[in-house]
């Protein structure tokens, strides 16, 4: 770079970004590690959602969901970073998605998969539910749109009653299944994401990346038990809607 | 034994091809595939027809020159086998067999089976060389490699560049061609000097041919005829990555 010096940038820095930004493994690099943040928070909001089980009166997840709010600025800086690694996961799939296509113009008369699993073939149908999903959920708990009832449960003191919200919601059979469903897909999606993660960073090779694979899908199946848990816990009546 | 072979017949590469279905008869079980073509295409000759136009050199497996995807495969059923090396006692009587020619935008059809991969040729002209100076052959043993090292580059370096990677990925990606190419210098101390070089523009002109992008599906390396495991596509991202951050030219 001829004029990185008049901008003070270390010369070679936009080629670096370049490279990231144009070279389909730089994109990978964009998947990979976008995705890790995600999985990342996906592990973070289960351990928190699990504390609807902890005590009698939602007492906990009330008490968490007050905390997050009550980091204020810090709330937003991680919801900021989980929506650009949401949104750099969902352009960098388009880019690759585009490139892929248009690399093989003509397909094949009989197509056989002979190692790839189906979670492998399926990552862009299920990536894009779970998007779909995604904004649904975010609609419906967080915006409080698609069910306002449920979401507008409050506490006597005038904060936001969280439990209630979650067991009103999920008493609906129809919602209920809908995250059911929408938690398998975003299992199937992490049982080849995550291995898929190690091996686009090239941070493994064998025999450790059989571990990956293994570890990844054990992690998406504790995920969908600790998630699936709660509507399906709710619909069996282990958690009860609450009187204030 | 009696085969009906569909075969893609395309007459060049501008024309529009489609599936023909072939009559394949008095196949022996001791012919190889492309044998089995070779006397089909003779039947073909005798009538007046044009015969099968399809790619092959050596036929014995080491030179990377034969294709096809059978039946849905790179090379075939049979695993860790090029398509010259197929034989036919793998098929029953009476069995249709689909014959179609490696599809990728960067392996444009010529003819029938015919591809032009010389792709590949350029991603390797691009980097996939180690540069020496001719001289003196220096003394045997005067470099130390270990055993390991010289396994895996020995490994990599089996890949005969026939391009059946990018025929079975779903993204018609050359990861596993471009990793075995990559890793074969990586592993030993000739290949340090070029290493971020080369790995910056073997990839450069990988995505410039118009490869996709890898997926990690490893179909790649279950239609290897040369078994290149997916650990060089690792490798390869791992080198690349590290050239990146390194970012010399």
């Amino acid at each position: 770079m001829e004029d990185a010096g008049v901008r003070g940038q270390h010369p070679g820095m936009a080629r670096t970004v370049g490279r990231v930004l144009q070279s389909s493994l730089g994109l990978k690099f964009v998947m990979a590690l976008s995705g890790a943040g995600l999985v990342g928070f996906v592990v973070g909001h289960l351990v928190g959602n699990l504390l609807v089980f902890k005590g009698s009166n939602g007492d906990a997840i009330n008490a968490y969901a007050q905390g997050l709010k009550d980091l204020g600025a810090g709330l937003w800086v991680m919801r900021g970073g989980v929506l650009a690694c949401a949104v750099a996961h969902v352009a960098a799939a388009g880019l690759l998605t585009r490139r892929s296509r248009a690399a093989r113009p003509q397909g094949y008369a009989i197509d056989k998969a002979i190692a790839a699993t189906y979670a492998a073939r399926t990552m862009r149908v299920s990536g894009v539910l779970v998007l779909l999903y995604v904004i649904y959920h975010l609609v419906h708990f967080t915006f409080g749109g698609a069910d306002p009832a449920a979401f507008h449960q409050m506490l006597p003191d005038g904060r936001h009653d969280v439990y209630n919200m979650v067991v009103v919601g999920f008493q609906h059979p129809l919602v209920a299944g809908v995250y059911l469903v929408a938690q398998v897909l975003l299992g199937v999606h992490l049982s080849h994401g995550i291995q898929s993660a190690f091996q686009s960073l090239g941070l493994v090779t064998e025999p450790y990346r059989r571990l990956t694979q293994w570890g990844g899908r054990a992690l998406a199946a504790v995920l969908v038990v600790g998630f699936v848990a709660i509507p399906l816990a709710v619909q069996l009546g282990v958690l009860l809607p609450i009187q204030r | 034994m009696n085969l009906t072979l569909k075969v893609w017949r395309q007459k060049n590469a501008h024309a529009t091809g489609a599936l023909q279905s072939i009559a394949a008869p008095d196949v022996s079980p001791d012919m190889s595939f492309l044998e089995m073509l070779d006397v089909v295409n003779e039947r073909l000759i005798g009538q007046g027809e044009e015969p099968i136009a399809f790619d092959h050199d050596c036929r014995e497996g080491i030179c990377g020159a034969c294709s096809l995807v059978i039946d849905g495969v790179p090379h075939g059923p049979e695993r860790g086998t090029t398509t010259c090396q197929l034989h036919m006692r793998h098929y029953q009587d009476g069995a249709v067999v689909t014959v179609e020619p490696f599809r990728a935008a960067a392996f444009p059809v010529l003819r029938d089976l015919v591809v032009d991969r010389g792709a590949f040729d350029r991603i390797q002209a691009a980097g996939g060389f180690v540069s020496v100076r001719t001289g003196g052959a220096p003394d045997a043993n005067a470099l130390p490699i270990a055993k390991s090292a010289a396994d895996l580059a020995m490994d990599a370096a089996s890949c005969i560049g026939c391009g059946a990677c990018v025929a079975a990925c779903k993204n018609a990606a050359a990861m596993l061609f471009v990793g075995a190419k990559v890793s074969q210098f990586a592993h030993l101390p000739q290949g340090q000097p070029e290493r971020d070089r080369r790995v910056l523009q073997m990839v450069a002109q990988m995505d410039r041919e118009g490869f996709g992008a890898c997926t990690n599906l490893y179909e790649c390396e279950a239609v290897c005829p040369k078994e290149i495991a997916v650990r060089v596509i690792a490798e390869l991202n791992r080198d690349y990555r590290g050239a990146l951050l390194r970012n010399e030219d």
